[in-house]
């Protein structure tokens, strides 16, 4: 079966966003004054092939581990569809 | 005229459309070229066809307004290897070794994707150098845009900013010097001019020729796409604008590198019998352009060519601008080594055809003939335009005497508010994006009047810099274009520095306005004369026109790009004070600078913004500045000398405040008796000498004891030479005229001042 | 002392680092290529600043599985010594080799300067030479030098005498936490610093302060190499 990951990334709750700290204050400046807080974050799309929902799933947290993520730093969730 | 008869199988079926349809209008050529083209080929030229000769004869590749002006430039001397014509000019350095060098614009992008357009500039002028068989060692960038006040300007500067540094950063080759200025007439038109430098022996010279038939051609670096098709028209277009964004190519440095590494590793197999880079009208001028220099033939089947998108025609795969790919023509049978060297940097190689001897630039796809074409129809038979030139009215409508100032106005506030001019101030916040200092051989960083880079196993070092004043150019073309090489060669020798050659970057703009056309004509004229004086060659070089917006021309600017050369890099000279007690030294017509006034000053633009143009540029002697410039590299060979100082922008206060914060020392100085007479002067004098930037003028130090030894340096010269004050250790600048100070400012006042004008604004 | 310099696709100080090495200790340097699969007899190990694979993703994060960061691994645990500059930090820390990570710097944008750092710990193979609390002047250039561990690493960092190098107070150019320029593993052979050591060993370059750390490690590979001899 074909999958398509929808990953997005984001920076831990923990960890300081500069990027984010720009944006918000970039729209705060354009009169956006409701805008408390902005995430600046990744967004992937990977497609693979696996026997299973559950088997894609497995795949794409090993990636996302291996080398997508720094954990550290970063977190993530993500969405499976099939293809 | 060469006659050709067509293949029978080349596709001709769109010709008729391309005809009656008049869709070569929409390529940008005209009827008349349209019928020369008919004539040329003898033959009504296909969909195909009509799309190459529209980009050969844009104005981008074939030069059809300037071709004609750019013939009067002198190009030849003993240190020139290799002049206009190839990728980049070489000039020797001695022992073996030479330096390639060439400037280039990319200011249409950069007025649609600031980061993109900018970093695809660099892109391309580095692949112009390393094309050559150099490593490029040096990259400077001559900027222009509106003032700082304007948000979109600010979006402008800040992202072509970090596209050069994104670009440069990445690909290691340190940015080390350049300049950027601001002026409204730059706010809807920026300019991005990229300079790169790279060093060979002269074994490793490689030119773009495809020659020897039977040699396969290959198609290197990335896959094609069909990102900016079109772009050579596009930048020839009057308002960028009004296209789609859809030309803008995008960047890929990583990709560069390698591509860099792959090809200085083929190039010194030997085996390469030529190498072009696919700039603007990618496949289609690289093509034409190798096959014209050899006075061969090229068959290519695009079929071969590895496409990035999917069902991609030849029109779309001969006028892709595709960024980092390169065509090269090997020797016969060595195709497997370029193969086996690409797979090395994770890059492709693959034949695309073949070398012939008939002449034709000849298309194929799926085995028919798409295209066929005589090169010398594409490259020698391009228009070459006579425009008309007329002396804009304006130029006579110029006042001689500058404008009265009221007098008692306090001259350090003046001195503060010229050294936070954006065009003055420090460009810290600029080139502190940049890698300066990767390779580590840059002994001066950006910031001073010529960058330094060393020349490694050896002594020596290069002297780099980037040059040119629109205003004065706009002022008066010819003088503007003397002033222009003036500038450059003087701030080559005052790192202790022979100039040797020179790379220009000709900015106009609309060449079918006589009046812009008189613009580029006088100032090329001026350029031309300077080079000769100074013998300093034009080796290569790119003219941008139709740099106009909402009807309104940028300034005329022609920008410099010079390099000299310093033998021994002990004998390196700085702009920084460098001790306590050391005796400052004017060398220079003084007397002049009192009386020359401030017309085409930025003192005049600080205080009248609206009447700024209005006042004559002085007159420039290039007798005096040949002299000053060759009494300078003396004094600078002898060791006499502990610091030099050009005087250019802001005048002689702002020279000096400058050597002052770099060196963190102050100075008190006394500006008596320069008229050789002991008198006070008048006011307009006073501006004149102090932020006047009408004559020649260079700032130098010297150890207490030297002032023999100079004199007699400068009289062996004809150059006047006056010791002004000393620096002192009191962190205080003072200058006087016989008992009244005028200046009387703390470092830490004109540093605030300059340090920090361009980071205030853009924290806006 | 047989010193590496690992090249992989977009490394562009590694020629740097080989001329540094080899002018502050005339000892034998060699290029490596990052698909090199025996690295076992070097016994310094540089991974050199530059782009490696563009920076894509994360910087480092593509380079940490070349065949040649397995040989890094295994000199770590053999107590070599293993240097990361700049991008060679962020590829360490991406590894593993080293805690914590580097992000954007706090400003967004590249910096290229001279920098002031204090010598937080010279009881380190790398900074014997320098006088703890000594001030040094060595170059930056890093777009993501941004250091951050957690409240938990960064106690560790502290009591093992990790942190080599910080930020002069009030000078820290990036935003890292602690002023953080350099780290070292636990065993104390593996340093990353942002900090570019090998672009300060002559006053022409605007400073000399980074030679001495090349010559620490030389001392001390001689120390060791000279008690096994005996």
């Amino acid at each position: 079966m074909d999958f398509l990951a929808k990953i997005y990334i984001t920076l831990k709750e923990s960890v300081l966003d500069p990027q984010g700290t720009a944006v918000t204050h970039a729209l705060h400046t354009l009169h956006y004054r409701t805008v408390s807080d902005v995430r600046v974050g990744k967004y992937m799309e990977v497609t693979l092939s696996a026997a299973s929902t559950e088997e894609a799933s497995t795949l794409i947290r090993g990636m996302c581990d291996d080398l997508l993520t720094n954990p550290v730093i970063e977190k993530y969730t993500y969405e499976l569809v099939e293809a | 005229m060469p006659q050709s008869s067509p293949s029978q199988h080349v596709a001709l079926a769109s010709a008729r459309t391309v005809k009656e349809e008049k869709i070569y209008r929409t390529f940008g050529l005209t009827d008349a070229e349209y019928e020369h083209i008919v004539e040329l080929l003898g033959r009504e030229p296909n969909y195909v066809e009509a799309g190459i000769f529209s980009v050969m004869w844009s104005e981008h590749c074939s030069y059809k307004s300037s071709r004609k002006v750019l013939r009067r430039f002198p190009t030849r001397g003993p240190q020139v290897l290799q002049g206009p014509g190839e990728n980049a000019g070489i000039v020797d350095i001695g022992d073996g070794m030479a330096v390639a060098f060439k400037i280039e614009s990319h200011n249409h992008p950069t007025a649609i994707e600031p980061y993109q357009g900018a970093a695809t500039g660099v892109g391309g002028i580095i692949r112009d150098v390393f094309t050559m068989g150099a490593r490029p060692i040096a990259l400077l960038n001559s900027l222009r845009f509106g003032e700082l006040d304007d948000a979109h300007t600010r979006y402008l500067f800040a992202e072509s900013v970090a596209g050069i540094g994104g670009y440069g950063n990445c690909i290691g080759i340190p940015t080390v010097g350049g300049e950027v200025v601001f002026d409204n007439r730059y706010q809807h038109n920026p300019l991005v001019n990229a300079m790169c430098v790279g060093l060979m022996t002269h074994e490793e010279i490689a030119t773009g020729s495809a020659s020897g038939v039977g040699n396969p051609v290959l198609i290197v670096g990335t896959r094609t796409g069909r990102d900016g098709i079109h772009g050579a028209t596009f930048a020839s277009a009057e308002d960028p604008h009004a296209k789609e964004r859809s030309a803008v190519q995008v960047g890929d440095p990583f990709m560069e590198k390698l591509l860099l590494e792959a090809c200085l590793e083929l190039i010194a197999t030997g085996k390469v019998v030529g190498i072009q880079d696919m700039g603007a009208a990618g496949l289609t001028s690289s093509s034409a352009e190798m096959a014209s220099r050899a006075g061969s033939g090229l068959t290519i089947d695009v079929t071969l060519v590895p496409c990035r998108e999917t069902e991609m025609n030849s029109y779309e795969i001969m006028l892709s601008e595709s960024q980092e790919r390169m065509l090269v023509v090997m020797q016969q049978g060595e195709e497997d080594l370029a193969k086996q060297i690409f797979e090395k940097w994770d890059l492709q190689a693959t034949v695309i055809g073949r070398v012939t001897t008939d002449g034709m630039l000849r298309v194929l796809e799926k085995g028919i003939v798409a295209a066929e074409i005589p090169v010398s129809a594409l490259v020698d038979e391009a228009p070459v335009l006579d425009r008309l030139a007329l002396r804009p009215a304006y130029l006579d409508e110029l006042d001689e005497n500058g404008p009265l100032f009221v007098e008692s106005e306090d001259f350090a506030e003046q001195l503060y508010a010229l050294l936070a001019r954006p065009t003055i101030a420090s460009k810290e916040w600029v080139y502190d994006q940049y890698d300066s200092m990767v390779r580590t051989e840059t002994f001066v960083r950006p910031g001073s009047d010529a960058a330094v880079v060393g020349i490694p196993g050896t002594q020596k070092a290069i002297a780099i810099v980037t040059d040119g004043n629109g205003r004065h150019v706009y002022l008066d073309p010819y003088t503007g274009g003397v002033r222009a090489v003036a500038e450059a060669a003087r701030n080559i020798v005052c790192s202790g520095a022979q100039p040797l050659a020179v790379t220009d970057c000709l900015n106009y703009g609309n060449p079918e306005k006589p009046e812009i056309f008189y613009q580029l004509e006088r100032s090329a004229d001026g350029l031309s004369v300077a080079c000769e004086a100074f013998k300093t060659p034009v080796i290569s070089g790119n003219v941008s026109l139709y740099n106009e917006s909402h009807g309104v021309d940028i300034y005329p600017t022609p920008v410099i790009g010079m390099v000299g050369l310093l033998e021994d890099r002990d004998q390196l000279i700085t702009s920084d004070w460098k001790a306590d007690g050391d005796e400052i030294y004017v060398l220079g017509d003084l007397e002049r600078a009192q009386k020359a006034g401030l017309g085409g000053s930025e003192y005049l633009f600080v205080k009248q913004p609206e009447q700024a143009l209005h006042y004559r540029l002085p007159e420039f002697d290039l007798k005096a500045e040949v002299a000053l410039q060759a009494c300078m590299l003396s004094l600078a060979k002898q060791g006499l000398v502990q610091s030099a100082h050009d005087v250019s922008d802001g005048g002689l206060l702002v020279a000096l405040a400058e050597s002052a914060i770099a060196g963190n020392l102050g100075a008190n100085i006394h500006l008596d008796a320069v008229s050789g007479v002991e008198r006070s002067l008048q006011y307009r004098e006073v501006l004149s000498l102090m932020f006047g930037e009408g004559v020649g003028l260079i700032v130098i130090t010297a150890k207490v004891g030297m002032t023999e030894a100079l004199e007699r340096a400068a009289r062996a010269h004809e150059v006047p030479i006056r010791r002004i004050g000393n620096v002192s250790v009191s962190p205080v600048v003072r200058v006087s005229i016989l008992d009244r100070l005028y200046i009387h400012a703390p470092i830490e006042r004109l540093q605030v001042a300059w340090r920090g004008a361009i980071a205030s604004w853009m924290r806006r | 002392m047989k010193c590496a310099v690992i090249q992989f696709p977009g490394s562009n100080c590694d020629v740097d680092a080989l001329k540094a090495i080899e002018e502050t200790t005339s000892q034998p340097v060699d290029l490596v290529w990052h698909t090199a699969r025996d690295l076992s007899s070097y016994d310094l190990i540089v991974v050199p600043g530059g782009f490696s694979y563009g920076d894509y993703l994360r910087a480092g994060a593509i380079a940490k599985f070349a065949p040649a960061m397995k040989e890094v691994e295994k000199a770590a645990a053999d107590g070599r010594f293993v240097l990361g500059i700049c991008n060679g930090f962020q590829v360490l820390t991406e590894s593993g080799l080293l805690e914590g990570a580097l992000r954007r710097n706090d400003s967004l944008q590249f910096r290229c300067e001279m920098t002031e750092l204090v010598v937080a710990n010279h009881h380190t193979a790398f900074t014997r030479h320098y006088a703890v609390g000594e001030r040094i002047v060595i170059p930056i250039a890093h777009g993501e030098g941004n250091y951050y561990a957690d409240e938990q690493t960064l106690k560790k960092l502290k009591k093992h005498g990790q942190i080599v190098f910080r930020y002069a107070k009030e000078h820290n150019p990036n935003g890292s936490v602690d002023d953080i320029a350099g780290i070292v593993n636990e065993r104390g052979n593996v340093l990353g610093m942002m900090p570019h050591p090998e672009r300060a060993i002559h006053s022409r370059l605007g400073s000399a302060d980074g030679r001495r750390l090349f010559t620490s490690i030389l001392e001390v590979w001689g120390e060791t190499h000279a008690a096994i001899q005996s």
